[in-house]
């Protein structure tokens, strides 16, 4: 009966359970329980906030590892951008293949806004992915609408410091974070993220640190003794 | 069975020249060249041929003759391009029109019955013609060469009728077949001065005679031997055409114009298994002027509404004047449009459908083209090599990405400078500094060198690190050629890591 009510509620706040998606495994372990219904929200536009280069680079990262699930049974993503800055061969890694991926240049926002838009109602796709800096509550409003109707997921990258109200279901932040190794062990750990989730409908937010190890995510749960050891590498 | 229509200008320089200077209305005129010295006349108003002045004349001599005889440049280019309008407005009689020396020939087939049958068809073209401002005779036959000597030779015949070929050209001289000046006269002297006086005589002693062309000539005239003309519009195989009973000024007319052309012409290509690439609506206006929109696709298409909503982004600069008339649409480039729906990644198979290169359409069309990129691998290890841009949505590539060695996230277009603290050569620095701030560098992998590829360009190798600062931050550096004991080597950022 609650959980029935809460469907509801949640089918009232356009979320919809898209079918025959639900079962899609995001990979992202206990993250999920941070969702409405403990499913990641896939007809959604999720907003990544980012203040530097470095940080976005991390955000892509992490997007990339979802783009990996979401496209793995088909369809391809489009990519909305000022300019262009991915390096194709590097989405690999993250299980993407990048001819799949159809980038788009548009150097104004009324362009890139009327793109995304346009693409987020193209069913075809899988994903919309947006680097996108300034949005106002109408223009997110307009995507949310889109992506209801079509059912596909939508991430904005927006590199600003200006955070302001915009009607998107979630509302990231990610950051680098310290890998680690064995100790004694030369060169990189696996990449590792402290993934934010600032603001989620419905949900409750939270902060983890995952790593991309093996094309999976991983959660990292951070003891005293790695973060004692971490502090000694870096001293 | 095709019908040729004939329409001879007598006077057409001179009444392009009228057209433009209306003061010359009533007045004897020459047109003349210069020609070793002195004016020849190209061309003479009808008011200076009845005095007697004729084409091929000095213009002093025509002087002598007519004291207040205005004599002016011949612009023979003006001309042409008048012509060539012409044409282009002949279109809505019929749409194969040729150009001919003084005038234009049509072919009415399978047109006439729109205007009521031959005699209306002639007599509104004639009409509107004369109404234009110019002198015109026309003639509609079973050939051109019949059309054509008809309006050059005889006053009142318009229309020889189906068959009657031969009874219309016995009367005639033998220069109404177009024989060269040099053969005419031979048929004079002997007394040949009809066509009917020599059509009858063996073609092998006519051939002897009169030669080749003769022969060629007569056979044009009579049908039996096609007369190949170059059309001013070359046929398109996919041509819808729209006339309209009253001139459309609005943009709903419009709208509802390319609708029903779209409609005809996707059912068309539907029912062929076909679909078009780029097609173009042409509009007629009734002042004479043509306008025109372009399209192109992705792949090939017969979606109507994909069609027209891709039109719907340009139609603002279809600018209908005074009114439109008759819309064409040509569909320029058609192809398969079921084979290359059945792959286009290779695998997947759901994105080969239609709604996402009608995505990409949407957005050729409205921004132009340049905006939408696809990468493919290319076999090159100089990063910025290593991806190439894809020229068509369905092409594949056949190298493979190169999967061996980590690649940054995000590549900077132009690597940027930054000063480094390394301890010992070739050992990964300690710290760099990027725009001012420092970085300190925790773990850090590489060096992995990259060659230049001296074919394509030359320069200093690259040795490449993939470092790690105290908060996480991956940065891929890299030093330009080797340590040398004099200068400092130099560094650059060129991306970042995820």
């Amino acid at each position: 009966m609650i959980a029935r009510l809460r469907g509801e509620i949640l089918l009232r706040q356009g979320l919809q359970k898209t079918p025959g998606r639900t079962d899609l495994d995001m990979g992202l372990g206990k993250i999920c329980k941070a969702f409405p219904d403990q499913v990641f929200p896939l007809a959604a536009v999720h907003e990544f906030i980012c203040a530097s280069n470095e940080d976005k680079t991390a955000s892509v990262g992490f997007i990339a590892g979802l783009l990996g699930t979401l496209m793995k049974r088909s369809g391809c993503c489009l990519w909305v951008a000022p300019s262009h800055s991915i390096f194709p061969p590097a989405l690999l890694a993250f299980g993407i293949d990048p001819s799949r991926i159809i980038f788009t240049t548009f150097s104004k926002e009324k362009e890139q806004l009327w793109v995304m838009e346009e693409a987020l109602k193209c069913d075809s796709l899988s994903a919309v992915v947006g680097d996108i800096r300034n949005l106002d509550f109408t223009a997110s409003r307009r995507l949310q609408l889109a992506v209801e109707t079509s059912k596909i997921t939508g991430f904005l990258i927006r590199q600003t410091t200006h955070i302001n109200t915009t009607a998107c279901v979630s509302r990231w932040r990610v950051s680098s974070a310290s890998s680690s190794l064995p100790e004694g062990m030369p060169g990189l750990g696996f990449p590792r993220w402290k993934v934010d989730l600032l603001k989620i409908r419905s949900g409750k937010p939270g902060s983890w640190t995952l790593e991309w190890r093996n094309k999976k995510f991983k959660e990292v749960i951070q003891t005293p003794a790695v973060i004692h050891e971490e502090q000694r590498m870096v001293s | 069975m095709n019908r040729y229509v004939t329409i001879w200008f007598p006077y057409f320089k001179t009444d392009a020249v009228l057209l433009a200077k209306r003061a010359l209305a009533g007045k004897p005129f020459v047109l003349t060249v210069n020609d070793h010295g002195r004016k020849l006349i190209t061309a003479a108003s009808p008011e200076a041929v009845a005095q007697g002045v004729r084409p091929g004349m000095v213009a002093a001599d025509a002087r002598a003759i007519l004291r207040n005889l205005e004599v002016m440049d011949d612009d023979g280019e003006a001309a042409g391009k008048l012509l060539k309008r012409l044409a282009h407005w002949c279109i809505r009689y019929t749409p194969a029109v040729m150009l001919d020396n003084d005038g234009l020939i049509l072919n009415a087939r399978g047109c006439t019955h729109l205007w009521g049958g031959e005699k209306n068809y002639v007599k509104d073209l004639q009409k509107r013609l004369i109404g234009f401002g110019f002198h015109a005779r026309l003639a509609i036959a079973d050939t051109i060469g019949v059309a054509w000597a008809i309006t050059h030779f005889t006053k009142a015949q318009l229309i020889v009728p189906v068959g009657e070929t031969m009874s219309a050209l016995l009367p005639l001289p033998p220069a109404a077949l177009r024989l060269d000046p040099y053969t005419v006269e031979q048929l004079e002297k002997l007394g040949l001065r009809q066509i009917k006086s020599f059509i009858g005589m063996p073609r092998t002693s006519l051939q002897r005679r009169f030669g080749e062309d003769c022969i060629k000539k007569i056979n044009y005239a009579l049908g039996h031997e096609e007369e190949i003309r170059e059309l001013i519009f070359p046929p398109e195989p996919y041509q819808e055409r729209l006339p309209c009973l009253e001139p459309i000024v609005t943009r709903t007319g419009i709208e509802i114009a390319l609708e029903k052309l779209l409609e005809t012409m996707c059912t068309r290509l539907r029912g062929e298994g076909k679909g078009l690439r780029t097609a173009i609506l042409k509009g007629y206006r009734i002042d004479g002027k043509t306008v025109s929109l372009t399209i192109g696709t992705n792949k090939a298409s017969h979606n109507e509404k994909h069609l027209q909503h891709l039109f719907s982004f340009k139609i603002e600069t279809f600018e209908p004047g005074p009114g439109i008339e008759l819309f064409t649409l040509d569909a320029q480039k058609v192809e398969d449009a079921i084979a290359a729906q059945t792959q286009l990644w290779g695998g997947s198979s759901e994105l080969a459908d239609d709604h996402l290169s009608e995505l990409l359409d949407r957005l050729n069309t409205r921004f132009g083209e340049g905006h939408v990129h696809r990468y493919l691998p290319d076999e090159h290890y100089w990063p910025e090599r290593s991806v190439k841009p894809a020229q068509t949505i369905s092409e594949k590539s056949t190298a493979v990405w190169n999967t061996d060695r980590p690649r940054p996230l995000q590549l900077l277009k132009q690597p940027e400078r930054i000063e480094v603290t390394a301890p010992v050569p070739d050992y990964p620095p300690m710290n760099f500094r990027v725009q001012g701030t420092l970085h300190k560098i925790v773990r850090a992998e590489g060096p992995e060198r990259i060659e230049q590829e001296w074919w394509l360009q030359t320069g200093e190798h690259r040795d490449y690190y993939s470092v790690e600062d105290e908060e996480g931050r991956r940065y891929w550096l890299y030093r330009s050629g080797h340590y040398n004991e004099t200068g400092k080597a130099q560094w650059f950022l060129h991306g970042y890591f995820a």
